[in-house]
């Protein structure tokens, strides 16, 4: 029940409106109990020839106290179901914020449609529990003890009669309870399964299709689909039996108190009024009667999404601002690496003993194999996963010793799949600086040789990307995230110059793009571009997660080993048998490039 | 019931203009056409249905007869002091306790396996129909909207069928209940639904402001959770730029709008409480004093006022319980008319009827006169025609937007032409089954899709039936070997959400293994590539002579090192063909061409 009780310790926050609440609920129950009374009393009176005066004084009870009861249904029902709408609000931007601070490592092992499930289907959950079974609740248990205790003052051998099957309903809805939540447990991770397998499908939809891979697909969908049709016709059966069974006990409880009580009246020992009352006194938990079928499922249920959402909530970032974190002010962007080494699971080296010392302002090329550490490498230093030894400095600190806010301000990245927010270009550009002028961000995007592209859009810098808006290329989406750090002028910046779906026009304004942007920052790009490799300042080789080689281009280029094979491959092959004169031309350039480049470099 | 007529004749909405997926919330509480395709789904399960409606009849008959009975067991044993009558009466009432049981039990239960059978066949029938629809479609809707469709909108219809029927129980219960009281005595019947038509008048009334008010939250929940969204899967820039404070403000005032607008629909429903115990009271105060005079009168017995007084009580509950159940509704229908929109997309690409599966091919392909328009009237090819002989190496390059990828495309059938024909083997690819192209055509995409499955079985993907020996032999040939090995679980290791435990070359890699196990006779290259460092590229492209050996093969590259040594190198411009011909052919006659390649050494792609 530990769940459970953080749900009601929430709840809590809320003092005024739940004891308020409570009262109410109070209220409602002496209400209620008035009007079998005043039934009661009826059916006494003209058995015993009373007057039409007196008639009409119960009548008038009998509306009052319903007008009674209403006003205060009316608190109940109010309080409870915003109790459980702040509840949820509460918890809404709590997950939020939780999610968006967590660190890379956990986002890379979370599937977003189990993620968003969360936050919709256990959340509602956790609304439902609040609101019926912290409330409406109390109010079932309050009015069957109210029932139970007015009975006993009527008649105390009778009333022990329908006494009787209390525990028996107790206890069956303890158990229905702890069937159901297991069973609905079991429904949530398989919805939660099932939309992984459909949001995959969909967003492969490409690959499905060139595979005609239709009937494959189906499988896996139908399994999950089946597991959350057959766990919620089992959880449908525990309702059945358990609801049933609560009406069945409670029809028995009338029947039997008409039947013994009749033998009383009969025999002289009980009024007919009395009798009368017994039976208007069952007739009121008619209602919260159905209603426990409900409050059962509320608690499985709530206990369920509890489960699943506080497992979220409770996950600790492995990346966490030191207790004396201090705000790194804007760097030089000296960047060094001692004796690094990393493992995504703690045991397998990714990255194995790295030692760089990047002076402000240089550019370093990151060279390798897909997989042989780059990308690791570079989203080590802004912390976006902690070193699992060794340390990472920016201007002599250790980037664990100072705010993450603070670091990450001194760093701008362009990563290789570029997100982009539902939202305009504009707002996009800005993300990273809300206040920015409209000409910072135009020129932000001149450098990123996006300026003109936008101009040419009918809605220009208003048109909308993203969801429902305009799909944009590759090499734009790629332009739009360099023009978005170019906006944040950070010392350090990060690059993944990607190739990908860009043609060779395009290419030369990214190229251009990125010579700009570069200037007078500390870069680490991971090089595709043997353009960018040519007037890096350092070259770093990967292999394996190792640095094996480090030097400039030239250096490099005479020592047997990666590079060069690297770049032999590239230009040796059969190309140079076909078209001699004129690789012997561009060959030139190219080994005249990074000199003139160096010569302008800072 | 609420005047539910107001929401018909809405049905129209179900049509789709452009493929594009509307997100229209009516709010009316009953449609039409919604229920009209909803019933075939229980018209299979009719035997069940049948069942669990008379099982829902039985309970509900109890349920009406028992203060009868207790009216009755008054007025003719009790007070006539007859103790083996109250006996007998008491078999009676067992006899209703026990029916009272078997029908509540098997009416829900059988219930529970109808609806579950029924959101089944729903959502698996969704998911095939989906699988069914073209590529544009899903170029014209994001995943997520479409996701929702089957996820939230089927779920409201899983809250609302056993709803559907306690209300249809309610119903019934409250017909009974006024013809028993009617039975029992006219007057006072007319008396205890006196007040009603107030109600009714009321209830229409508060109907209006309703509709709009959990409108207004439908609207609010959803920009929520788009949000919410947005941030779980930006999560990397979020970060990376510092927005964190700022994101969660902005959050902060969406949620808080939320929050509101379900204040102010709490205050909406919450105020029908008192209305209905009011009412309740009225009517139940008139029965006390009418019924009261009449028992005193002896037109009425004293049972028979309990009874009523009973029913009376019963009486408001059906009406109490619709007002909670009533944005249910709203949800419902509204979700109903999105599920069979989406139901209603035709597929753009579909198989002729006669359609015949390819035989084995040799892989002669030929464009002919192909044109093809994504929207009316913007061509993005023109009059192609192509001849590429079987184990032939054909590369297409050109800027982004000539049309490459569009050719690729219709190849594999994501689209069809919009005029002129391809053929492969000389058969026109609208006249075979698009599943037999599929197994002899293989293409790997620009964009590398994985799935959240092993990497064996990836590389396997369609073909479950490979061996391990082939996957690895595909893994090598590409180059992809290595780093699996070096991999958590080699082969066994599962990715994550759509490859994320891989870098993006990796992923390459990957989806170029999975097209070879296909061992296709036609392999498409979409800027295969791409993401791939040279050193690993090149590695591929010496495969890819063993490999493509005996294919025929359409490659797309921007980087020219790559198709330089292709049979055939097709230089497309704006949706047409300008040149084609070897390297050497077009770098003496295509200016064009000598351009490009120009571009790409002053600015080489590799390092």
């Amino acid at each position: 029940m530990h769940v459970l009780w953080r749900i009601v310790k929430r709840a809590s926050k809320y003092k005024l409106e739940l004891t308020f609440a409570y009262t109410t609920i109070l209220g409602v129950t002496a209400a209620s109990m008035l009007i079998p009374r005043f039934l009661g009393t009826t059916i006494d009176e003209v058995l015993s020839s009373g007057s039409q005066r007196e008639l009409l004084m119960l009548g008038l009870a009998v509306l009052a106290a319903n007008a009674l009861r209403g006003a205060f249904a009316y608190w109940q029902q109010y309080l409870g179901e915003t109790i459980g709408q702040k509840v949820a609000y509460d918890l809404r931007n709590e997950f939020y914020d939780h999610l968006q601070r967590m660190s890379f490592g956990f986002h890379d092992k979370q599937q977003t449609g189990n993620l968003m499930s969360k936050a919709t289907t256990d959340m509602e959950g956790i609304r439902m529990f609040v609101q019926m079974g912290l409330i409406r609740a109390a109010f079932t248990v309050l009015l069957f003890l109210g029932v139970g205790t007015a009975m006993v003052l009527l008649d105390w051998q009778l009333a022990l009669i329908s006494l009787l099957f209390t525990p028996v309903i107790a206890w069956r809805s303890g158990q229905t309870m702890v069937q159901m939540r297991r069973v609905w447990l079991l429904v949530q991770t398989e919805l939660g399964l099932m939309t992984t397998a459909l949001q995959e499908n969909l967003s492969g939809q490409r690959v499905v299709k060139a595979f005609a891979a239709e009937k494959h697909e189906q499988s896996r969908f139908y399994y999950h689909a089946d597991n959350v049709s057959r766990y919620s016709y089992h959880a449908a059966i525990y309702q059945a039996s358990n609801s049933s069974l609560v009406t069945f006990f409670y029809v028995s409880i009338t029947v039997l108190i008409l039947w013994a009580g009749g033998r009383q009246v009969i025999e002289g020992t009980l009024s007919h009024g009395e009798l009368a009352q017994f039976i208007f006194y069952l007739g009121i938990l008619t209602q919260p009667v159905r209603m426990i079928a409900w409050v059962v499922n509320s608690f499985s249920r709530g206990y369920g999404s509890g489960q699943r959402l506080f497992a979220t909530l409770d996950a600790v970032s492995p990346v966490q601002n030191m207790p004396d974190a201090v705000d790194l002010l804007r760097v030089k962007g000296h960047v060094q690496f001692e004796s690094v080494s990393f493992a995504y699971d703690g045991t397998t080296p990714v990255l194995s003993n790295i030692d760089i010392d990047a002076k402000p302002s240089k550019v370093i090329a990151l060279v390798g194999a897909p997989g042989s550490g780059k990308s690791t490498l570079v989203h080590l230093i802004p912390r976006f996963y902690d070193a699992t030894s060794g340390t990472v400095r920016i201007d002599g600190h250790d980037v664990r010793d100072v705010t993450t806010d603070s670091l990450r301000r001194n760093i701008g990245i362009v990563q290789q799949d570029v997100f982009l927010f539902t939202s305009n270009i504009r707002d996009n550009i800005a993300y990273g600086k809300i206040n920015a002028s409209e000409d910072e961000i135009i020129n932000a995007s001149k450098i990123a040789q996006l300026h003109d592209f936008i101009k040419a859009m009918p809605d220009g810098y208003n048109t909308w990307v993203g969801e429902r808006g305009t799909t944009l290329s590759g090499g734009q989406r790629q332009r739009l995230a360099i023009a978005r750090t170019v906006l944040l002028d950070p010392p350090i910046l990060i690059l993944d110059d990607s190739t990908a779906s860009v043609d060779t026009e395009t290419e030369h304004h990214i190229r251009e793009a990125l010579q700009h942007v570069m200037k007078g920052r500390t870069t680490f790009v991971i090089a595709h571009r043997l353009s960018t490799v040519l007037s890096a300042d350092l070259i770093l080789v990967f292999n394996n997660g190792e640095i094996v080689q480090r030097g400039t281009h030239q250096e490099l280029i005479e020592l047997p080993g990666h590079y060069q094979d690297i770049y032999n491959l590239q230009f040796r092959p059969e190309m140079t048998d076909v078209t001699n004169s004129q690789l012997g031309s561009t060959a030139n350039k190219l080994a005249n490039e990074p000199i003139t480049e160096k010569d302008h470099g800072p | 019931m609420m005047g539910h007529g107001g929401g018909m004749g809405h049905g129209g909405g179900m049509g789709h203009g452009h493929g594009g997926l509307d997100d229209d919330d009516s709010g009316e509480i009953y449609n039409h056409q919604v229920v009209k395709r909803l019933f075939p789904y229980f018209k299979s399960q009719l035997g069940l249905f049948t069942i669990s409606m008379v099982m829902m009849l039985v309970y509900t008959s109890t349920l009406v007869l028992i203060p009868w009975l207790i009216g009755y067991t008054i007025d003719n044993y009790v007070l006539a002091n007859d103790l083996t009558g109250l006996n007998r009466i008491g078999v009676v009432m067992i006899a209703v306790i026990i029916a009272n049981l078997v029908g509540n039990y098997l009416y829900m239960r059988l219930l529970g396996k109808i609806s579950q059978e029924v959101l089944y066949r729903l959502r698996t029938d969704m998911f095939n129909h989906l699988q069914q629809l073209s590529v544009p479609f899903f170029d014209r809707n994001e995943v997520g909207r479409i996701m929702s469709r089957i996820m939230s909108d089927v779920g409201q219809l899983q809250e609302f069928l056993p709803m559907v029927t306690i209300t249809l129980g309610d119903l019934l219960s409250l017909v009974g209940i006024i013809a028993v009281m009617f039975l029992m005595d006219v007057k006072l019947a007319l008396i205890a639904i006196l007040v009603l038509p107030v109600l009714a008048t009321i209830m229409a009334i508060w109907q209006g402001y309703a509709k709009k008010a959990f409108i207004r939250i439908r609207y609010a929940i959803s920009v929520v959770n788009s949000r919410l969204q947005q941030n779980i899967s930006g999560v990397r820039v979020v970060q990376s730029m510092n927005r964190e404070n700022l994101n969660l403000k902005q959050f902060d005032k969406v949620n808080l709008d939320h929050l509101d607008a379900n204040i102010h629909a709490v205050k909406l429903s919450a105020i029908l409480m008192p209305t209905v115990d009011l009412i309740t009271g009225v009517a139940l105060g008139l029965v006390i004093v009418v019924g009261g005079t009449m028992v005193l009168n002896d037109s009425l017995g004293a049972g028979a006022l309990v009874a009523f007084a009973l029913y009376v009580q019963r009486f408001y509950d059906p009406i109490r319980n619709l007002t909670m159940q009533y944005t249910q509704f709203q949800r419902a229908m509204t979700g109903g008319v999105r599920i069979f929109e989406l139901m209603d997309v035709k597929p753009e690409v579909v198989d002729k009827i006669d359609a015949l599966p390819l035989p084995a091919i040799k892989g002669e392909i030929k464009y002919e006169n192909v044109c093809l328009e994504y929207i009316k009237d913007i061509q993005v090819l023109k009059n192609v025609n192509l001849h590429i002989k079987p184990g032939q190496t054909v590369a297409l390059v050109g800027q982004t937007g000539a049309g490459k990828t569009s050719m690729a495309s219709l190849l594999i059938r994501f689209y069809d032409v919009t005029s002129g024909r391809i053929t492969i083997d000389g058969q026109d690819l609208r006249d075979i089954q698009r599943s037999s192209l599929a197994g002899q055509a293989s293409m790997v995409l620009q964009e590398p899709f994985l799935f959240s499955i092993s990497v064996s079985d990836n590389i396997k993907y369609r073909h479950t039936g490979s061996t391990m020996e082939e996957v690895i032999n595909v893994a090598k040939a590409v180059g992809a070997h290595d780093f699996i090995m070096r991999l958590e679980n080699g082969y066994d290791t599962v990715l994550y959400e759509r490859g994320g435990n891989l870098s993006i070359g990796q992923r390459q890699l990957i989806s170029f293994a999975r097209a070879l196990l296909a061992n296709p006779r036609i392999l498409i290259l979409d800027e295969a590539t791409a993401n791939i460092d040279t050193f690993t590229e090149v590695l591929i492209q010496q495969a890819l002579k063993t490999v493509l050996k005996n294919r025929t093969a359409l490659v797309i590259a921007h980087r020219l090192s790559t198709i330089q040594n292709s049979d055939m190198i097709v230089v497309m411009e704006q949706g047409e063909i300008i040149a084609s011909g070897t390297h050497e052919e077009l770098l003496q006659d295509s200016p064009i061409y000598s351009r490009l390649y120009l571009l790409n050494f002053q600015n080489p792609t590799d390092t």
